[in-house]
């Protein structure tokens, strides 16, 4: 390259250069305004469980309704009813049914999140009660053989501690994680249906759509029922598998404007696809 | 070039600045000692014990390098003193594609084949030889490419002498070359460590995760990286803050090891001048 068409290219890309910064400005200048010009704000505490899923619904709803901005914040379901109750938020997220003493609220039910309990295809267990998972999970029991399965040393498998999963499997057998002996603790439920499916003598617990998406693709793995019920995301959906809990948007009267159009839209058919990528099951 | 530079250097600043403001409402109030102090991990119960986090990272890093060191240091003299032509091009190449594997491929790798056959001999097969022989795979061609790099820029001239005094070929690897090219492998070497501790992937998909003192080879730890990786989408308050006061801590320890490694490498280059 000669100096002159050197020299030439790099004035060229300097001028670009300038050009895109001044682009940049009027983009950022033109995103303030529009920040500015939605006056609807939308505001939603509570349950880091069901927040993942409010925030894909909101992402949308925005999309639709371009002059509301929505915010969701995590704080744990006893924010979100204590943030709907006193008026902090519009819309709290709740990760149980409410209880006797919040009736003053009410709570629309936007989806249905069950776990079931897994183990490796070729292990003959067929049922375990509630009392030999908890002995299992805190180590009293130690071999299959105990619990009328192949003489084999079982290996816990837990979740890492904030995962929804775990808050569910440890509310509903009454359990403290620091009473749980594993020997393997994982991330995410795909790595739970790895773990379990490469280890014949391992049970862990995972979302229940995962767990029976791949079982039905052949991965070696086995839903245990619970309580003599079948673990399937019909048995969820149908509230008969115990295993499982609701998911609910809750207010404190009868909401109104885009809180009553945004609930609407989280209970429609629209979103019928983000329940599923966040492993919950469609009420 | 020195704008760029700087923007490098700024958002390493950055970095630093963001770890501190995240971890500091519990570095202010000397809360973080408890992390030394306290036995458990269960933060939602309030217990924050790191030193088992701590030793699992350590003795995992240490691990690798036990595996690839001795096999790194071999590649590298094979590739200086024996191999010729196409081998020795072809073998280059095949270091590289293995530094290029990325770590989840690994980690894949490792919990699908190698953890069930660990489990074999030990259940659950997740655990700290697991870790530190998968780790040892991603470190390996940074340690042969290193100690390769340090091998052919020692002096000819001493193994000119060497071959004069009529020693074996062996000897002159083993008793010249490779003292001659130590500071060279040893900032290899610390360079590798930093890769290990810092890898997150691996160690989360075969290490087995449980927050406990590394007992034995069979027994599954939780290095500090993979807790990051574990807990950090859904911490909140103290949580999410100690969970960056881990990260504060690896920076930390990867930078001294990093200076380290710049500071032999440095001292080895004047020797060799001299």
């Amino acid at each position: 390259m000669s100096l002159v068409t050197r020299i030439f290219t790099q004035r060229a890309h300097s001028s670009q250069l300038s050009r895109l910064f001044c682009l940049l400005g009027v983009v950022s200048i033109a995103f303030l305004s529009n920040l500015s010009l939605a006056a609807e704000r939308l505001t939603l505490t509570g349950s880091s469980t069901v927040a993942p899923l409010a925030l894909e619904m909101a992402k949308r709803f925005e999309k639709n309704n371009p002059d509301v901005r929505i915010d969701v914040q995590t704080g744990g379901s006893s924010r979100g009813v204590n943030d709907a109750r006193v008026g902090l938020a519009d819309i709290g997220m709740v990760s149980r049914a409410l209880k006797e003493s919040e009736q003053d609220l009410t709570a629309h039910l936007i989806a249905l999140d069950g776990i079931g309990i897994i183990v490796h295809s070729s292990n003959t267990v067929k049922e375990l009660s509630r009392q030999q998972i908890i002995d299992i999970y805190q180590g009293k029991i130690r071999n299959w053989a105990d619990v009328d399965g192949p003489n084999l040393e079982i290996t816990v498998v837990n979740k890492a501690e904030g995962r929804s999963t775990l808050e569910l499997f440890l509310h509903f057998f009454e359990l403290k994680n620091s009473q749980i002996r594993p020997q393997v603790v994982i991330g995410d439920n795909q790595q739970g249906i790895k773990t379990v499916s490469g280890n014949p003598g391992a049970i862990g617990y995972v979302s229940i759509g995962t767990a029976e998406f791949e079982h039905n693709r052949g991965t070696p793995i086995k839903l245990l029922p619970m309580d003599g019920k079948e673990a399937t995301v019909k048995g969820v959906a149908s509230g008969e598998y115990p295993l499982s809990r609701p998911l609910n948007l809750v207010t404190k009267a009868q909401p109104e404007g885009f809180a009553a159009s945004f609930i609407e839209f989280a209970q429609s058919t629209d979103v019928l696809d983000l329940i599923e990528n966040q492993f919950f099951v469609a009420p | 070039m020195g704008a760029l530079s700087f923007v490098c250097a700024a958002l390493l600043c950055l970095i630093l600045g963001f770890l501190l403001y995240e971890s500091w409402s519990l570095v202010a109030d000397g809360r973080w000692l408890s992390f030394f102090s306290q036995t458990g991990w269960y933060p939602l119960e309030g217990l924050f014990g790191m030193t088992p986090m701590i030793f699992a990272s350590l003795v995992l890093t240490f691990g690798s390098l036990v595996i690839a060191l001795p096999v790194g240091l071999a590649c590298a003299i094979f590739l200086e003193f024996y191999a010729k032509g196409w081998v020795k091009k072809s073998f280059q190449s095949l270091l590289n594609l293995l530094a290029g594997i990325p770590s989840v491929v690994l980690g894949l790798w490792g919990l699908t084949e190698l953890v069930p056959l660990i489990g074999q001999i030990k259940a659950p097969g997740t655990s700290v030889l697991a870790g530190a022989v998968v780790l040892s795979l991603m470190i390996l061609p940074t340690l042969a490419l290193t100690s390769y790099a340090a091998l052919t820029s020692v002096d000819r001239s001493i193994l000119a002498g060497a071959q004069a005094l009529g020693l074996t070929q062996k000897t002159q690897i083993l008793a010249i070359a490779v003292p001659a090219a130590r500071s060279g492998i040893m900032s290899g070497v610390l360079l590798a460590s930093a890769r290990a501790l810092g890898e997150t992937m691996v160690v989360l998909m075969v290490a087995g995760n449980v927050v406990q003192m590394p007992s034995s080879l069979f027994a599954p730890v939780r290095a500090l990286t993979a807790n990051i990786a574990l807990e950090m989408a859904y911490a909140l308050g103290g949580h999410r803050a100690s969970l960056y006061v881990s990260g504060l801590l690896l920076t930390i320890i990867v930078w001294i090891l990093a200076y380290l490694a710049s500071y032999l490498f440095n001292k080895g280059r004047t020797v060799s001048h001299d």
